[in-house]
């Protein structure tokens, strides 16, 4: 399987993660995409470097060959999941520490 | 230099590292709760990036990384990765609700 349709997966199943496993609702507090245009941004940097100087280096054939700031357009959708899937854990562990609340998990 | 990545990854530790501080955003403190958070992200991240590394999606400049592998092919610095920017990720989202708590209530 290339990488474009993994990583258009790893969006779903964070979704999924998000919404059906843990019901953790992130995607729909501005909270959440604060934090994430936050991270955007950084990513952007980092994976810029990472792929411009490159440390990493892709297979042309299993890329769309979109690329932004040197890195393939699939790395922001990695991104996106790895980073939606790792905050909607870490609030779901939060709430399960205080179940009284209803709040995004302190 | 084999040490590019490694100091790319240890830069993101550096930069966020103000929000604990700062920000009181609690996330090293709460460190069992962090621990918790990146095993299945490293499973599933970490997975990922050896079947790309074993279907030749993608591979790694030796120049850049120290040439510890783990089992698997995966260069050390990218398990480092999947524990950095994802802790990046929790100390932004709890930098924001420090400052605007009702963003995420």
């Amino acid at each position: 399987m290339n990488y474009t349709l993994l990583a258009a997966l790893g969006v779903l199943l964070a979704v999924l993660v998000d919404t059906v496993l843990l019901r953790t609702f992130l995607l729909r507090r501005k909270g959440f995409w604060a934090a994430y245009v936050i991270v955007l941004f950084f990513q952007l940097v980092v994976n810029g470097l990472l792929t411009g100087l490159p440390v990493v280096r892709y297979d042309r054939d299993r890329i769309i060959g979109l690329r932004i700031v040197y890195a393939p357009v699939e790395d922001l959708l990695f991104g996106f999941a790895m980073v939606t899937i790792t905050l909607a854990t870490w609030v779901w562990l939060g709430r399960r520490d205080a179940p009284a609340t209803n709040r995004a998990g302190r | 230099m084999h040490a590019t990545y490694l100091l790319i990854l240890l830069a993101c530790v550096v930069g966020t590292a103000p929000l604990e501080i700062v920000l009181h955003t609690r996330v090293y403190a709460r460190w069992p709760r962090l621990v918790v958070t990146l095993v299945p992200v490293v499973l599933i991240f970490g997975g990922w990036d050896e079947l790309a590394i074993h279907q030749g999606t993608w591979d790694y400049a030796r120049r850049y990384l120290l040439g510890v592998y783990l089992p698997g092919r995966l260069p050390l610095e990218e398990l480092l990765f999947f524990l950095v920017i994802p802790t990046c990720a929790v100390l932004t989202l709890e930098a924001v609700r420090a400052r605007r708590p009702e963003w995420l209530a």
